[in-house]
């Protein structure tokens, strides 16, 4: 189909491109900016006047929530939510029911998502047999099948010797490493972070150590390996700290940090509200701070939604008990831009975080609208405001902190290699 | 995200107690004031009077604790009400029923009030929000202990206590030693001091059983118990918890007993009438003496009998509202 | 009954002097040993005052009926409730209960149950400086002192000055 997104603001950070301009899509890919290719005859002509016309966003932690955990939410349910907010490349973690660690499972998923015809899956696979971390899974199988990276997703590997064989053998193969930085002793039975908030409600905390240790093993072990090793959701300053030092020791380290920790902290619980509860934990005023510096001066590459669509039963618990997560894909747009705003971030810089960077950090073509790039678009308002609410959400996870709030931004429509598959 | 405190309603009057943090002082006086007429009952023949008659108070006791539920059993029939106690112990809920389906059921068969005991911080909170939001807001919750979160009755009958011997709080010093970590009788009783304008509040505790963040909570923390028992006016021990404590706090109660249990010597350090009290129930031998538990400074047993009227108030001041 | 009078209308007696008539009442009528329990806390002066005046040995015991009231349900627990404390055995005794305003008689049932609660008196008899008519419950006073009727936007108080003087007053109810 030739697709015509008439007069929009073109923003496009990996290319330098922000102009009112139009966009010419045909088989699937970018054909031409500004000017309409020779012959051009569109088929569909979408006025995006007032308008910003992204690339697609890309996203490097949604839970789908299948294999196996589908009275959670399902494919269709969370590919649709994902689309309608402007998300068309996603990255899945491997903690699935049974977890990423067959190739089979893997091309299972790749399969459904292709079928339905919306947002570009790429899990990533498990680092250990059944997340266990004790033996290694198949990676090269894994990656054959699909898997853009390896990953414990929250299963803690406590067997250092196991972890820097696995960092070893993924480096051999020239595979990335994702890996949340989180001690599993230290951190044992903890359910909020350990400052004034959990002492006052009697919550079992985990101490910021338990992520600088565990950063500490990290950077260590790729200092040995020269594996390229990516830090999925920091949670604290000091983890910010230790992350820009790294980095600027010229490690092969990448990080990002989830949507939710960049605007809550620990004080959001309240009192005990369970969709406050997220892992990691949301954590002080100072560590939320230095998060949003973290992401403004790069020393937090990007920012993804985390999203764990958890079903409102497991919720409804005391707190402790509540199963952590939040839903995301839908808040992932307007949550960043909302970051933006109150950073004083321009929005090619803030759109730059959640669609190029995930894209390279990915290893994928995404994140970009330069010509003969895939027409994945997304054509957003970033005035639109709206509430977040149960019947507001696409996903089957209605967990959210956010609920009753009002936010700004939202996808007018959305596009995959040249369809629309999200707005009318 | 925060709303008005849910222990009050519209007209900002108590319509459950779930916590002391964060309770006006007026309305704590409120309950320590309306608990003295209640003490006399206990003295008469007939020890009851008619306020709560015809109001169901269920017990929903989800962790066992024989002397807190006789207690608020005894404070319920002593104000008319009708008691029942249910234990509902995990393998209940393992069977597939929530708490919130429990409550509802409740509900359904007319209860009037909820006294609930949890191992989890925060249930009486997920209860209350939820009675709010089917619009029950007839049906009252009491906190009898969640998790290491809050004991607010316990905390009320320690201030009554306090009140009685000592009768000023503005110019006392308090000491609180053992267990502050685990202890939800520890972080209630601190609230409610420092609402009530006491100046010196002291935990003593070895490191690993105090929490973090003590001072914000305005208490000083002392490692050294001779240090902190110092001219203190009033001596709270705490409860060596043995089922509470996981993974490498302590090392054996004899060691604990050596440094931190409360004799004769050590107490002789606090003022010469410094009162000394215990939640119950005691260890002797392991956090306090068996003559200082058994001495003339000891209100052990008087805070049993406040106990009793401090929850027969709160009762019947949150039923009224 | 008028429904609205102003509070400065209003004309009342000296309660000293009312008082004094009131014990001269009781005094030739009550068992030599009978006691004054008063409804705290207009009633609780008048009690101790009719002990002093009435001769004879006469306990004084006092009374507080927050928790027999029967609007609780309506209206809540009451605040500034004060101890019942009796200091004689009910069971057997002769008992003058006394009140400052009698009204619509709620009070005086809440005291009698009260008073039940502790045994089984052998008489209770009803002492009142002032009754103001208007009763909803079947109860009348055995000694009043005076009979008064104001408008019903309006309350009748007992009040007592740092020299212990009574005085009786208005208030808007």
């Amino acid at each position: 189909m030739r697709l015509e997104i008439r007069n929009g603001r073109i923003v496009d950070a990996a290319n330098g491109v922000d102009r009112i301009a139009s966009l010419y899509c045909t088989q699937g890919r970018v054909a031409a900016i500004d000017r309409a290719p020779a012959g051009w005859a569109a088929d569909r002509v979408l006025d995006a006047s007032g308008l910003v016309v992204a690339p697609g966003l890309v996203d490097l932690a949604a839970r789908l929530r299948e294999p196996g955990l589908e009275h959670k939410a399902t494919l269709e349910s969370e590919m649709r939510a994902a689309i309608a907010g402007g998300i068309t490349s996603l990255a899945c973690p491997p903690d699935t029911d049974p977890p990423l660690d067959e190739p089979g499972l893997v091309e299972m998923l790749k399969h459904r998502a292709r079928m339905l015809n919306q947002a570009h899956v790429y899990p990533v696979g498990a680092l250990t047999q059944r997340l266990a971390g004790e033996a290694l899974t198949e990676m090269g199988e894994l990656a054959e099948a699909g898997c853009v990276a390896f990953s414990q997703a929250d299963h803690p590997l406590v067997d250092t010797g196991v972890l820097l064989r696995a960092m070893q053998y993924a480096r051999t193969f020239g595979h990335r490493v994702w890996l949340r930085p989180q001690e599993a002793f230290l951190s044992r039975g903890g359910v909020a972070h350990d400052g004034e908030v959990a002492t006052r409600l009697g919550l079992a905390s985990i101490p910021t150590i338990a992520e600088t240790i565990a950063l500490s093993t990290i950077i260590a072990l790729v200092r040995v390996t020269g594996v390229s090793v990516h830090l999925c959701r920091l949670s604290s300053a000091d983890g910010v700290a230790m992350v820009r030092a790294a980095k600027a020791e010229g490690l092969p380290i990448t990080a990002d940090v989830g949507v939710h920790h960049l605007h809550l902290c620990d004080v959001d619980i309240g009192w005990f509200n369970a969709q406050a509860h997220l892992m990691p934990p949301l954590r002080g005023t100072r560590d939320r701070d230095a998060l949003r510096a973290g992401l403004l001066d790069g020393t937090i590459d990007v920012v993804c939604s985390d999203h764990a669509p958890v079903d409102d039963d497991a919720k409804q618990l005391p707190f402790a008990e509540a199963e952590p997560g939040a839903t995301g894909v839908e808040l992932l747009l307007p949550l960043t831009l909302k970051w933006a705003a109150e950073a004083g971030v321009p929005l090619p810089e803030a759109l730059a975080r959640i669609t190029d960077r995930p894209a390279r950090i990915l290893g994928v073509e995404a994140g970009t609208l330069r010509v003969g790039a895939p027409a994945d678009v997304c054509v957003l308002d970033p005035a639109a405001a709206w509430t977040v609410a149960r019947g507001a959400l696409l996903s089957q996870g209605k967990n959210t902190p956010f609920v009753g709030l009002e936010l700004q931004g939202r996808a007018r429509w959305t596009l995959v290699a040249g369809e629309i598959v999200h707005g009318a | 995200m925060r709303s008005r405190n849910p222990q009050l309603n519209a007209q900002g009057e108590l319509t459950h107690l779930l916590t002391l943090e964060g309770l006006p002082a007026p309305i704590i006086t409120q309950i320590l004031d309306t608990a003295d007429p209640f003490v006399s009952i206990g003295e008469r023949e007939v020890k009851k009077v008619p306020l709560l008659r015809g109001k169901a108070i269920f017990n929903l006791f989800f962790e066992n604790s024989t002397r807190t539920r006789t207690t608020f059993e005894i404070a319920a029939k002593r104000l008319s009400a009708d008691v029942i106690n249910l234990n509902i112990n995990a393998s209940s809920t393992s069977k597939g029923e929530t708490l919130l389906d429990t409550v509802d059921n409740l509900v359904a068969m007319n209860a009037d009030m909820f006294v609930v005991r949890h191992s989890q911080s925060g249930a009486p909170h997920l209860i209350a929000a939820h009675l709010d939001a089917t619009r029950n807001t007839h049906v009252h919750v009491v906190n009898a202990g969640d998790g290491r979160h809050a004991h607010p009755s316990q905390g009320l009958l320690d201030l009554f206590t306090i009140r009685h011997f000592k009768r000023d709080f503005s110019n006392l010093s308090v000491a609180i030693v053992g267990d502050l970590l685990h202890s939800r009788v520890a972080r209630s009783l601190v609230h409610g001091l420092t609402t009530l304008g006491t100046p010196d509040v002291r935990a003593i505790a070895p490191a690993t059983l105090l929490p973090a963040q003590l001072k914000s909570l305005g208490v000083t923390p002392f490692l050294d118990m001779r240090e902190g028992l110092r001219d203190v006016d009033v001596v709270v021990m705490l409860r060596l918890q043995s089922e509470r404590m996981k993974g490498a706090l302590l090392p054996s109660p004899g060691e604990f007993f050596k440094h931190y249990g409360l004799t004769e010597e050590k107490l002789a350090l606090a003022k010469p009438d410094a009162i000394v009290m215990h939640p119950g129930p005691m260890n002797r031998g392991v956090e306090i003496d068996s003559a200082v538990a058994d001495g003339a400074r000891s209100v052990i047993l008087p805070q049993v009998t406040f106990g009793i009227a401090v929850r027969m108030a709160v009762m019947s001041i949150i039923a009224g509202n | 009954m008028p429904t609205d009078a102003r509070v400065e209308e209003v004309h009342l007696p000296d309660a000293e002097r009312v008082l004094t008539e009131l014990a001269d009442r009781i005094a030739p009528a009550i068992a030599h040993d009978a006691a004054f329990v008063g409804i705290y806390s207009g009633g609780a002066w008048i009690a101790e005052r009719l002990a002093a005046m009435v001769p004879g040995a006469h306990p004084v015991g006092y009374i507080d009926v927050a928790f027999y009231r029967d609007d609780y349900n309506r209206s809540g627990l009451k605040p500034n409730a004060r101890r019942t404390e009796l200091g004689f055995d009910v069971e057997g005794a002769s008992i003058v209960l006394v009140d400052d305003v009698l009204y619509t008689g709620r009070s005086v049932r809440a005291a009698i149950n009260e008073l039940f609660d502790f045994g089984r008196p052998a008489r209770i008899e009803l002492a009142v400086l002032v009754d103001r008519g208007g009763r909803e419950l079947p109860i009348e006073p055995t000694y009043t002192g005076v009979r008064l009727a104001v408008a019903t936007n309006l309350s009748i108080v007992l009040g007592r000055s740092d020299a212990a003087v009574l005085s009786l007053g208005v208030e808007p109810a």
